[in-house]
This record gives C-alpha cells, sequence and structure tokens, in this order.
C-alpha cells in the first residue's frame, strides 16, 4: 500500500479500498466494541484452558474443570434418583395397601408404576391397559385372580402359569373335546352363551344345563359366576378373555387357550411391583 | 428598562449541540449543571418524593387476606405464581390483566406525550429521579456547578479524594437501597430483610441486589445523560408522538432575539434588542448539556429546569416570564409570524410589544382547552376502554373454576355388568385463599353415577369435596352409564361444581363416549 490518503471532507485516512470510486474511512472502532472484543479473547482463552478444547491423537484435552458431557448426564441422573430417594425408601418400606392410602405416595407410585408398565406391560396388555383378545383388559372390573390392590400385587409378581416361578397362579382347563359328544358340546356352548346374554339357541341352552352342571360347575359356579379360588372365570358377565360368540365359546370348550403371563418380581423386584400393583389398581377396575 | 448588570454571565457551552456536532469518536465532555430554583424545580423534587416513596414504601404495606393468604400488600409471589395487589389476587392464566396494564402504560404514554410532551422522561423516568438524587448528593458533597468543575479539574489532593470517596460512598448506599428495594416485590419483606442481613436469604436475592447496585450507580452516577441520549428508544419514538399541538419547552425567539449582553448599549445606538441577555444560565442548569435557544432536540428531556432559570433572570430584569416556556409548535408558529411580519422582515421586537411596553395582545399563549383534540381523544378513549374492561373483568371473573380432561386412552371401558365407564380429569380451581367445600354434579346423561379415584364415596350423581384455600385439585373421576342407559357413540353432558356457600358456580361441557349401537 502507497502513502495513506486523507479523505477531504471527513479528515479520517482512507483504507486504500476502493470500489468504483467509494472508499472506505478509516475510521476507529467504538471503544465499547473494541472492549468487548478484548473480553471475548480473554475468555476465549480461559475457555480452552478450564474446558476440553484441544482434540489429540486419540482423546483431547480435558481441561481444568474436568467437565465431560457423560459426566454431567450421570450427575444429573443421580440428582434425579437422590430426589425420589425417599420416595422410593417408603414404598420399599409399606404395603400396597399403605401406599395407597397416602394420597403423596399414591401420586408417586401411581406416576412410577405407568413409566414402568409402558415399558414391560404394554406388548400385551396395550398402551392404555386395554388389552385385547386373549390379553385382559386391566381397566375394567372383571378379575380372574382377585381386583384387590394385595391380589393383583400377587399377579404381577408371581405371574400366571409362569413356569419360572413356583407361586405362580395356576389353574387349567382341560380340553373337552375327547370328554364330550360334540352335540353336548353345542349344547353347552349355548347354555354358556345364554348366561352372558350372547345370543343362542334357547332348546339347547336348555340341554347344555345339565352338561354344565356335571362338567363345568366345580371350577365355574353352579350358575357361571366364576370361582376365583381355582382361576375359575366368570361366565354370566359382559366381559370374555377369548369369546364373543357361540362358535368361540365351542371352540375354546374343546380346545381351551390357557394364557400365560410372566411373573416379574425376579426381574423388576419388590418396589416397582407395588408401583406397578398402585398403578394398574387406580385405573378404576379396583375392588 | 431594568439593570442588565445585576444578571451574572455564565461561561458555558452546550456539550450537545445541534450547530456543532461532536465527533462520534471524542470522548464525553463532563455536564456540571447548576442547581436550577423555582416552580419546575419544585415540582421535580416533588415527584422525586412521591416516586421514590412509593417505591421503597409499597413493599412494606400489610394488608389483610385471612390465614391462608401473604399478608403483604404488593406480592409478586413467583415460586407459588401468584401476583397480589392490595385485594386483587391474580394467577398465572389471568396474565392478561398484566397485558391490560401494560397497553394502558402505552396509551398512557402516547397520551402524555402528545399533550404535554415527554414529561414522562423529564420528571418520573427512574433514570430521571435517579440521576436527580445522585446529582443532588454530589451537589451536597461537592458544591454546585463552578466548585464541581474546579475540583474536577483540581489535582488528586487528599481533600480531593475525600469528597470523591464520600460522593461514590453515598452513590453506592443509594444503588444499594435500590436494588436492595427491588427484591421485597417477591418475597415477605420483613423476613425477607432479616434474611438478607443475616446471610441466609436466597442466592438470586444477592445477586438481584448486585445487579440492580451495578446497574444504578452505573446508569444513574456514571453515564447520567448519555442513557437519555444514547441506549434509550424513547427519544427516537417521541418524534411520532409529538405535534405541532403538543406542549414542548420552547425558547420564545420570536421574543428574545435579537438577544445582545449589552442591551443598553445597544438600545442607545438604535438597534432593536430582544429579551434574551445571553446569560447561558439555560445552558448552565441543563442536566443534558443542551442549549435549548437552538430549538426542539433529540436530547431534550423536557424537565423545564431552563425555565426555572430564564423565569428568575426576566424577574430580575423587571420582563414578563416566559421567554423560555412550555409552548405548542402551533402557538410559536404564530407568534413568530406575528414578530416578523408574516416573514417579510427579520424578528423585530417592537411588533411584539405594545407602544406602552407590554407584551402585544396579538401573541398566542397556551390554554388548557388546547389539550382536548381528536388525537388525544382518541388515546384517552382507548386507555379508558382497556381500563373499563379491566374493572368489568376483575368485578365479574370467576373465583372457581373447572377444567374437565376426557382420557383418551381408553376413551371408554365395558364393565362387567355392560355398563360403560369413561375416566375423566377433573381440576377444581379455589382460586380465594380459603378452604371451600366444593360439590361436583352430573347435568344430562341419563341414569349416569360417577364414582372419584382415592376417595371414599359412594357413587352418585354429584359429590363434595374439600378444595385447600388458592390451589388447583386434581382427581379422577369415572362415570358410569348402565347397558341399558347408553345412547350413542357420543353423548354431551356437563359437570357443574359449585360452592353452595357463596352460590358461585362453574360449568365444563364434557363428552361421554361409548361403543355406539351395532
Amino acid at each position: 500500500m502507497s502513502e495513506k490518503e486523507i479523505d477531504g471532507f471527513s479528515g479520517v485516512a482512507t483504507t486504500g479500498h476502493e470500489w468504483d470510486g467509494i472508499k472506505e474511512l478509516d475510521n476507529p472502532m467504538p471503544r465499547w466494541w473494541q472492549w468487548t472484543y478484548y473480553a471475548t479473547v480473554v475468555w476465549a482463552l480461559a475457555y480452552m484452558v478450564a474446558y476440553p478444547a484441544w482434540p489429540l491423537v486419540r482423546t483431547a484435552t480435558t481441561g481444568l474443570l474436568g467437565h465431560t458431557t457423560r459426566g454431567d448426564l450421570q450427575n444429573q441422573l443421580a440428582a434425579a434418583e437422590a430426589a425420589k430417594a425417599d420416595y422410593v425408601a417408603a414404598v420399599a418400606a409399606k404395603s400396597v395397601e399403605e401406599i395407597f392410602a397416602d394420597p403423596e405416595l399414591r401420586n408417586f407410585a401411581t406416576a412410577a408404576g405407568a413409566a414402568a408398565f409402558r415399558v414391560n406391560c404394554v406388548q400385551c396388555h396395550g398402551s392404555g391397559a386395554t388389552g385385547s383378545k386373549g390379553f385382559p383388559n386391566l381397566n375394567d372390573d372383571e378379575w380372574l385372580w382377585g381386583g384387590k390392590i394385595a391380589d393383583i400385587q400377587t399377579t404381577i409378581a408371581h405371574g400366571i402359569r409362569f413356569a419360572g416361578d413356583p407361586d405362580t397362579r395356576f389353574s387349567e382347563m382341560p380340553g373337552f373335546r375327547d370328554m364330550l359328544q360334540p352335540a353336548e358340546i353345542s349344547a353347552v356352548a349355548h347354555y354358556v352363551a345364554s348366561l352372558s346374554g350372547i345370543a343362542a339357541d334357547a332348546a339347547r341352552s336348555e340341554a347344555g344345563k345339565a352338561v354344565f352342571a356335571d362338567n363345568c360347575a366345580s371350577c365355574h359356579g353352579e350358575d357361571g359366576k366364576g370361582m376365583r379360588e381355582v382361576g375359575g372365570p366368570d361366565l354370566s358377565d359382559a366381559i370374555a378373555l377369548y369369546v364373543s360368540d357361540v362358535g368361540e365359546i365351542e371352540q375354546q370348550i374343546r380346545n381351551p387357550h390357557n394364557g400365560v403371563m410372566p411373573g416379574w418380581q425376579q426381574r423388576l423386584g419388590d418396589t416397582t411391583v407395588k408401583e406397578l400393583a398402585v398403578y394398574v389398581y387406580s385405573l378404576g377396575g379396583g375392588e | 428598562m431594568a439593570n442588565v448588570q445585576e444578571v451574572e454571565t455564565l461561561d458555558v457551552e452546550a456539550v450537545n449541540s445541534a450547530r456543532v456536532r461532536q465527533p462520534l469518536y471524542a470522548g464525553r465532555k463532563k455536564i456540571f449543571p447548576k442547581r436550577a430554583k423555582g416552580r419546575f424545580r419544585s415540582f421535580k423534587w416533588l415527584v422525586m418524593l412521591v416516586t421514590l416513596g412509593i417505591y421503597y414504601v409499597t413493599p412494606w404495606l400489610r394488608w389483610d387476606r385471612g390465614p391462608f393468604a401473604p399478608d403483604q400488600a404488593v406480592l409478586v409471589d413467583l415460586a407459588n405464581r401468584r401476583f397480589y395487589f392490595l385485594f386483587i389476587e391474580i394467577w398465572p392464566q389471568e396474565f392478561y390483566y398484566i397485558a391490560g396494564l401494560l397497553v394502558m402504560a402505552g396509551f398512557g404514554l402516547f397520551l402524555v406525550t402528545s399533550s404535554v410532551g415527554r414529561a414522562w422522561c423529564g420528571y418520573t423516568c427512574p433514570q430521571t429521579v435517579w440521576v436527580d438524587l445522585f446529582l443532588a448528593i454530589e451537589n451536597r458533597i461537592e458544591g454546585d456547578r463552578n466548585a464541581r468543575i474546579r475540583l474536577d479539574q483540581a489535582p488528586w489532593t487528599a481533600r480531593k479524594i475525600l469528597l470523591r470517596t464520600v460522593k461514590h460512598a453515598l452513590w453506592l448506599v443509594v444503588a444499594v437501597a435500590t436494588g436492595g428495594a427491588w427484591i421485597f416485590y417477591f418475597a415477605d419483606a420483613p423476613s425477607l430483610l432479616g434474611d438478607l442481613v443475616s446471610g441466609t436469604a436466597a442466592p438470586v436475592a444477592y445477586m438481584t441486589v448486585a445487579v440492580l447496585t451495578t446497574t444504578t450507580y452505573v446508569l444513574g452516577g456514571l453515564m447520567r445523560e448519555q442513557v437519555c441520549t444514547y441506549m434509550c428508544p424513547w427519544p427516537r419514538i417521541q418524534a411520532a408522538m409529538l405535534d405541532e399541538h403538543s406542549l414542548t419547552v420552547t425558547y420564545n425567539d420570536w421574543r428574545g432575539e435579537p438577544r445582545s449582553r449589552h442591551a443598553k448599549k445597544a438600545l442607545a445606538a438604535g438597534q432593536p434588542v430582544g429579551d434574551c441577555v445571553d446569560c447561558n444560565a439555560c445552558v448552565a442548569v441543563c442536566p443534558m448539556g443542551i442549549d435549548i435557544r437552538e430549538g426542539q432536540q433529540l436530547e431534550c428531556i423536557t424537565c423545564a429546569l431552563c425555565i426555572d432559570a430564564c423565569d428568575n433572570v426576566m424577574d430580575t430584569l423587571g420582563r414578563e416570564r416566559g421567554l423560555i416556556s412550555y409552548t405548542t409548535l402551533a402557538d410559536y408558529n404564530a407568534n413568530m409570524a406575528v414578530a416578523t411580519a408574516g416573514g417579510a422582515q427579520p424578528i423585530t421586537p417592537a411588533l411584539v410589544r405594545t407602544p406602552a411596553g407590554g407584551l402585544s395582545d396579538r401573541l398566542k399563549h397556551f390554554r388548557i382547552t388546547d389539550i382536548v383534540r381528536l388525537r388525544t381523544m382518541i388515546y384517552f378513549a382507548a386507555w379508558s376502554l382497556v381500563g373499563l374492561a379491566m374493572v368489568y373483568g376483575l368485578l365479574t371473573r370467576d373465583r372457581l373454576r373447572v377444567n374437565v380432561l376426557h382420557d383418551r386412552n381408553p376413551q371408554f371401558v365395558r364393565l362387567a355388568d355392560g355398563s360403560i365407564r369413561n375416566g375423566y380429569t377433573v381440576k377444581i380451581l379455589n382460586m380465594v385463599p380459603e378452604p371451600r367445600t366444593i360439590v361436583v354434579s352430573i347435568q344430562g346423561l341419563t341414569g349416569a353415577t360417577m364414582s372419584v379415584g382415592g376417595l371414599d364415596q359412594p357413587e352418585g350423581r354429584s359429590f363434595a369435596v374439600e378444595v385447600e384455600p388458592d390451589r388447583l385439585k386434581t382427581m379422577r373421576i369415572f362415570i358410569r352409564q348402565p347397558a341399558g342407559h347408553v345412547a350413542g357413540a357420543s353423548e354431551r353432558f356437563d359437570l357443574l361444581v359449585e360452592d353452595k356457600s357463596s352460590f358461585e358456580s362453574d360449568l365444563y361441557e364434557a363428552t361421554f363416549e361409548s361403543p355406539g349401537k351395532k
């Protein structure tokens, strides 16, 4: 660059750059701007020393503060765990009835149970716990193994027909295809359908009554209202796990489904099982 | 003509002058405003007393709201998300009242500015009030203008160090008190003061005090007029707010010019002489460092101290007050036309004077009715409408509300007896600081009954529930409709909440979902 050129109008030196006759004045930076700039430089240097900055071959400089994002996450998780530690301890120490009776603890257990439910239970029972054919709806008031909160806890803990737990709930309906004549099976199916108001043939239903009393009442009760102690479902109400018409009832008599639910005690531990029990109970169908 | 010699001519130059613009990168020239005396100065002292009084005293006022709410008259309770103002309590969802206040403040500012100019800047802006306070302290410690200039130029003697230390220490005390008063609006003032002194208050309290101490000290003590000139947007906006009927502080050059420091000599020589004796008193008192005689300027905050200064000079000279005055541009132009015979000649003092020496009755003066004009009426109407709407809203607002959220999954549940059940999350807002018994009932939905999750309550069409004072109560409600009554896929009904003692109620239209008829 040659000599400094002074702009005649403002008396300020130009930078020497020119665009189509327009020249740029070499005015000084505003002082506040300059000081802010220096401050950012100082900040950057300090940041470089304090925090991880320079990439090395396999790692990077760690910085004096020893900060890592992974460590940050761990700290936050630990803080979250610590924040709920009191509640978790209380859930562990108390019975499910006591937990449910305490509004604050119930709120906590319901929320925790809902979270555990979404991870472990929705695969069969659905995200709204409404179930589907063969998988019970947990919102309604039909309970195969009891709808008291402690009953629910036992069912979740030990499962149903679960081979891995000796305390599991167990019942097994035998297949009647070899024990009863096809006409008898048809008759009793019509009778069972009539109990819960499913369309059925009156004559055959009448004929099935005796067959029912001889073969089914021992588990399902004289009136078909079920026997929980042996896991015999109520056949007289509006809810059925596997059937919705006479044909399906016949199918179920000949060759019954016996659904399996795993026990969760071993996998999730006592506390989570309690939380799940409180959550399921809070869905509205609990007894 | 009176004794011109009695008026002291001050050696002062306008720091911010429209005629001689400083280069943008020049260092700041210090301004040493002289203490003014007069009507406007007294008024400013009064305004300072009132505004600072409101600011410092308000958090300490008590207001009895019963045992379930704080007894502080004005409290912004951020932790519990409540705002208390005397008998008014505002919940976060009623924040539109605050928005309404801000709208009113906006229209109020428009109204004030279009009628009396930048009165906000000149009298009540916190920057103005605190700078005034800081200047008063400076004046008390270091003396008036001349003494302060001498001290500023003097070498650093023990006396100067002492005076400066005392001044800055006092400024800091004011600054700390400013920040300290602010936080009392956000917590119970007496207990917070105790915590603050004993060092047990929340860190955010100390941080707030520190930040406000810094801003008060820096903006009020050190930067002063630069805040108004360079940082504040209002001087730019005001141009759109002012019109030719707005009052501004005006130098009436139709009366003052031609100015002369040697009026007698000039008169003797037969030259025309105006009222201005060019004593610079108006420049010396200006906290913004301008010369008002150069006309309306961006920097002028219309504090009217130059009016006081000039009026005193005019009194001494035995001439009419108002050489510098609150004047509208329309009046000024009319009077200018008189003084220049409609622009035909330069300002001629003889034209504005009667032969007897008084001011001509052809001159226009401000009348209070000039404020009433279409523009100000529109501002006033808008301002009052918002205000009335808010008053109406406050008088008729609900203090009991209910929100109902239908379960989305499952939408309905079939029960063992064939009936259909729907689940709802019901939120009852008890917005008064008293515990209340609220009766919840179903309106419509034939045959339906409800039960409450976690509440031992027989199923029925209604139930009563205790709601804590000033709280929201969330409940799970299950509504069951017997199989025979289920009407269709979706049925409307109302959930009614009532306070039987105050007859307040609220209604929520909800939906009952069912599988429908097949």
